[in-house]
C-alpha cells in the first residue's frame, strides 16, 4: 500500500463545496480520507504514509484542460504526448483532452486507443477528443459509439468548423445518442480566408486581413438554432475557445432558453487583446484571434457571471522556425498549459475578484462535468488522487526556455504571475515537483 | 519612438521616425541632391547595400538603387524569382545570408505586411521598408512630404506639428489595399495636415478613420475636392477587384480625376500619384500631365529622399575605419 498525507494546506474542492483547512490522505492512487488538520495523523501513521507539508499552500483537485493539441500522432517535432503532458503536470493539470487535428486525424478507434497507450508515456491522464467527421473534412460522420467505447470523451473537428447545416445536425443527433458533446470550432471559414487577426481598426492599421466577430458568432447562432430544433434533449453543443462578445451573448441567450449549450474561454483571450500583436509578434497570432478590449471585457464578465463554463488553454505548440515567419504565414496558436493557472489567478481572482473556488472550478470540476469525466475534478473519498498544490500568492516568472513543452511559443515569456505550482499528483503519483516543499 | 529590438538605422514605419529625424533625412536629401556626382560617390564608397525584392517594382527599386549608387555604395539585387527564395529559403535565412555577404543595409519589398519587422529583428541589420504588403511605404510618404513642402513653398527645416497646419490632403481610391495611403495618413497629420480618405465602401472601410488622429473618411469626391489643397490619386488595383463589389464604370464616374472636375472644384490643388498610374481610369492624361500635377517631381524626390534614408542607415552602422558621410 502506498500512502501520502498532504497536511497543513488549505483545501479548495469546489465539487464538494470545501474551502477550508483540511488534510488529505491518499492511498493507492485514490483519495482515502479528508479531515480537519491533524485528524488524519494516526491513520496516516498506520498506513506509513509519506508526509507532504502543504502549509501556506492551496490544495486543489488536479486541473483539467479540455482543449489541448498534443501533436501526436504525426508532429512530434512540435510536441509529443509525453512532452505535452509533462508541461501539463508542471502547470498543475492532471488530465488533458487531446484534439484530433493530428496527422493523421484521429477519426478512428485505433488512433483513439493509440493515444492512450502506455507507450506514449503520458505523465497525466489523456482523454482523446475524436474527429466528428472523417478526416475532419466535414462531410461524413465518424462512428461515435465506437469512438466513445475506445475512450473518446467528445467529438470535434477543431481547427475547422463543421460548416454544413445538415452535417452539423447529424453530428448533434448522433452524438446525443452516443452520449457525447459536439465541440464546435466556430468560424465561418468562407469569410475568414487569408485573415490573420481580429477585424477592425488595428487590422487596418497593420495591413492585415481581419476575421470579424460575426465569423464566430454566426456559426454559434446557427448551431444553437440547429440544437433548438432537436427533440433529443441529450444533445449537447459545446463552443470551443469562445472569443467574442457577440458569440458569448448568443450562448447566454441559449442558456436562458434552457438549451444545453456550454462554452470555454482560453486564458489568452481574457488576458490579452489584439494590441499584443504590436510589431507583428507571431506569438500573439492564434485562431480565434486576440480580440478587441470590449470582447475581452465581455469574456471576463461572462466568466464572472457563469455564462462561461470552463477555462481551456487551446495549448498549441509550434516549432521556432514556424513562428519565426512573416505574420501572415506563421501558424496559429500558443502553448498554454504552464501559464493557465497563473493567468486565471492574476486576471480573474486578483484583478476581478473572482472567488478562488470558482477559479478552481472553471479549471477542474467544470470541465469534468461538461465531458462527464467521472470522479475527476473532485477530491471526494474514492476519487482518483489527482491533486495540485500551489501558492496562490506566490509569484513566479514565466520562462519560455524552461517550458516542459517541446515548443516555446508563448506571448507570456517574462511575465510574473501568481499561483506557483509546487506539486502535482496524478493517481497518487508525484508527476511534477518544483522542489519547493519539504 | 518605439524601435524595440530594431537597428536604429532602420526605417520600418513612419511612426518610428521622430519629426527631428524626418527633418534631418530631408535636409540630407537636399544636401546630397545638390552635391556634384563624384564627391558624392565618395561619401559611402564601397559600402554594401542589398535590395531584396519579393515583388515587382519599377520606381521604388530603381530609385533606391540609384540613390545607393549615387552615394558610392555597392548594390546587390536579390529578387524572389532567380534566387534561393524560390527553393523555399526563409526570409530570416535570406537576410542572414545577405548579412554574411557584408550587407550593411537591406532594402526590402515584400508582399506580407510586417515582413521588414521580421527581417530587422532576425538580422539586426538596418532595414529600409520599401513597401510591405498593404501596410506601409515610408520612403513614399517622405517623398510625398518633400513634394508637398516644395510645392506649397514651406521649409523642411524645423519640422513641427504646425508645419502643415491648414493643409488638407485628400487620398482617393483603393485605400484598403494601399500602403502609400497608410504611411501618408500616419505621417502628414503629425505635421498638422488634415487627411481625408475618399473612396467607395468596398475600397475604404469606415474603420480606416481610426488609423490615427487627423484622419477622416468621406465618400463624396467632389465635396472633398473643394476643400483639398493636395489630392493624391491611387491606382485601382484591378487584380484586387475580384470578389469586391465594384463597378468600374461607376467608380470612374464618381472618383476619376479629370480636368473638368479639377477645374470646377479644386483649380489650385496639387495633384499627386505614387504610380503606377492607369491613365483613363483613376486619372486622365490631361490631369496627369497638367500644371497641377507633380507626378514626375515625386519620382525625382524619391531618389533624393532615399539617399537621405540610406545615409542615415549607413551612418548608424558606421563601421570602424570607414568614413562617415554625415556632417555634424
Amino acid at each position: 500500500m502506498k500512502a501520502i498525507l498532504i497536511h497543513g494546506g488549505h483545501l479548495v474542492d469546489p465539487a464538494n463545496d470545501v474551502d477550508d483547512a483540511r488534510d488529505l490522505l491518499l492511498v493507492d492512487g485514490r483519495i482515502a480520507a479528508v479531515d480537519a488538520p491533524g485528524r488524519l495523523n494516526t491513520l496516516a501513521k498506520k498506513q506509513n504514509a509519506r508526509r507532504i507539508d502543504a502549509n501556506g499552500l492551496i490544495v486543489a483537485p488536479g486541473l483539467i484542460d479540455m482543449h489541448v493539441h498534443l501533436r501526436e500522432p504525426g508532429q512530434g517535432y512540435k510536441e509529443t504526448i509525453a512532452s505535452g503532458t509533462r508541461a501539463a503536470a508542471a502547470g498543475g493539470f492532471t488530465a488533458v483532452c487531446a484534439m484530433p487535428n493530428t496527422s493523421p486525424v484521429n477519426d478512428s478507434a485505433e488512433w483513439t486507443r493509440w493515444m492512450q497507450a502506455p507507450e506514449r508515456e503520458a505523465r497525466v491522464r489523456v482523454f482523446p477528443i475524436a474527429a466528428a467527421t472523417r478526416g475532419s473534412m466535414g462531410e461524413a460522420l465518424t462512428d461515435y459509439v465506437e469512438l466513445k467505447a475506445a475512450g473518446a470523451v467528445a467529438v470535434s473537428d477543431d481547427g475547422k468548423p463543421i460548416l454544413r447545416d445538415d452535417i452539423m445536425f447529424e453530428a448533434l443527433t448522433a452524438a446525443a445518442r452516443a452520449g457525447l458533446p459536439v465541440i464546435q470550432h466556430a468560424e465561418d471559414t468562407r469569410i475568414t480566408q487569408g485573415a490573420s487577426m481580429n477585424a477592425g481598426a488595428a487590422a487596418f492599421r497593420l495591413g492585415l486581413r481581419g476575421m470579424s466577430a460575426e465569423a464566430e458568432s454566426e456559426i454559434v447562432e446557427r448551431d444553437i438554432e440547429l440544437l433548438s430544433k432537436m427533440a433529443d434533449r441529450r444533445a449537447h453543443l459545446h463552443v470551443a475557445h469562445l472569443s467574442t462578445a457577440k458569440a458569448l451573448e448568443a450562448v447566454r441567450r441559449a442558456k436562458q432558453k434552457g438549451l444545453h449549450v456550454t462554452c470555454e474561454v482560453a486564458p489568452h483571450h481574457f488576458a490579452l487583446t489584439e494590441e499584443a500583436i504590436a510589431d507583428y509578434d507571431t506569438h500573439a497570432k492564434m485562431n480565434p484571434p486576440l480580440r478587441a478590449g470590449s470582447d475581452r471585457a465581455a469574456l471576463i464578465a461572462g466568466l464572472l457571471d457563469g455564462t462561461v463554463d470552463a477555462i481551456a488553454t487551446d495549448h498549441a505548440p509550434h516549432a521556432i522556425h514556424e513562428k519565426e515567419q512573416e505574420f501572415e504565414r506563421a501558424p496559429n496558436g500558443i502553448i498554454g498549459l504552464e501559464t493557465a493557472l497563473g493567468l486565471a489567478l492574476q486576471v480573474l481572482h486578483f484583478q476581478h475578484g473572482m472567488a478562488l473556488p470558482r477559479v478552481i472550478a472553471l479549471l477542474s470540476s467544470q470541465p469534468a462535468r461538461l465531458l462527464a469525466l467521472e470522479h475527476r475534478g473532485s477530491l471526494a473519498v474514492g476519487c482518483p488522487a489527482d491533486v495540485v498544490l500551489f501558492g496562490a500568492n506566490e509569484d513566479w516568472r514565466v520562462e519560455a526556455e524552461q517550458s516542459k513543452s517541446r515548443s516555446r511559443n508563448t506571448p507570456f515569456d517574462g511575465w510574473v504571475l501568481p499561483g506557483r505550482v509546487h506539486i502535482t499528483l496524478c493517481g497518487g503519483e508525484i508527476v511534477y515537483d518544483a522542489g519547493l516543499t519539504s | 519612438m518605439p524601435v524595440g529590438g530594431f537597428h536604429p538605422g532602420s526605417a520600418l514605419s513612419v511612426t518610428h521616425l521622430s519629426l527631428d529625424e524626418i527633418g534631418h533625412i530631408l535636409e540630407q536629401a537636399s544636401r546630397l541632391e545638390s552635391m556634384a556626382p563624384l564627391p558624392r560617390a565618395r561619401l559611402y564608397a564601397k559600402r554594401r547595400v542589398s535590395l531584396l525584392f519579393y515583388e515587382s517594382s519599377t520606381r521604388t527599386r530603381t530609385s533606391f538603387e540609384l540613390a545607393a549608387k549615387s552615394l558610392g555604395a555597392d548594390t546587390v539585387l536579390v529578387s524572389a524569382l532567380s534566387s534561393s527564395i524560390e527553393k523555399g529559403e526563409s526570409l530570416k535565412d535570406t537576410g542572414l545570408t545577405l548579412r554574411a555577404l557584408g550587407a550593411e543595409c537591406i532594402i526590402l519589398r515584400h508582399p506580407n505586411s510586417g515582413a521588414p519587422f521580421l527581417l530587422a529583428r532576425t538580422t539586426g541589420v538596418p532595414v529600409l521598408n520599401a513597401g510591405d504588403g498593404i501596410h506601409e511605404h515610408p520612403s513614399q510618404a517622405l517623398l510625398d512630404l518633400r513634394t508637398i513642402l516644395t510645392r506649397l513653398k514651406k521649409s523642411s527645416r524645423n519640422l513641427a506639428e504646425t508645419t502643415l497646419r491648414g493643409v488638407t490632403v485628400t487620398i482617393v481610391g483603393d485605400i484598403l489595399h494601399s500602403r502609400v495611403a497608410r504611411s501618408n495618413a500616419l505621417l502628414l497629420p503629425r505635421l498638422g495636415a488634415k487627411v481625408i480618405f475618399c473612396g467607395p465602401e468596398a475600397l475604404l472601410p469606415a474603420e480606416a478613420a481610426d488609423i490615427g488622429p487627423g484622419v477622416t473618411v468621406e465618400r463624396n469626391f467632389e465635396r472633398v475636392l473643394e476643400q483639398s489643397d493636395v489630392v493624391m490619386m491611387l491606382r485601382i488595383q484591378k487584380e484586387r477587384l475580384a470578389g469586391l463589389h465594384l463597378d468600374l464604370e461607376e467608380y470612374m464616374q464618381q472618383y476619376q480625376l479629370h480636368s473638368e472636375r479639377l477645374k470646377k472644384f479644386a483649380p489650385r490643388a496639387l495633384v499627386l500619384h505614387p504610380g503606377p498610374m492607369i491613365r483613363g481610369l483613376e486619372i486622365t492624361s490631361e490631369v496627369a500631365d497638367g500644371a497641377n500635377s507633380a507626378v514626375t517631381e515625386q519620382v525625382r524626390n524619391g531618389t533624393a529622399v532615399r539617399m537621405g534614408l540610406l545615409a542615415r542607415a549607413l551612418d548608424a552602422c558606421n563601421p570602424s575605419g570607414k568614413k562617415s558621410g554625415r556632417k555634424r
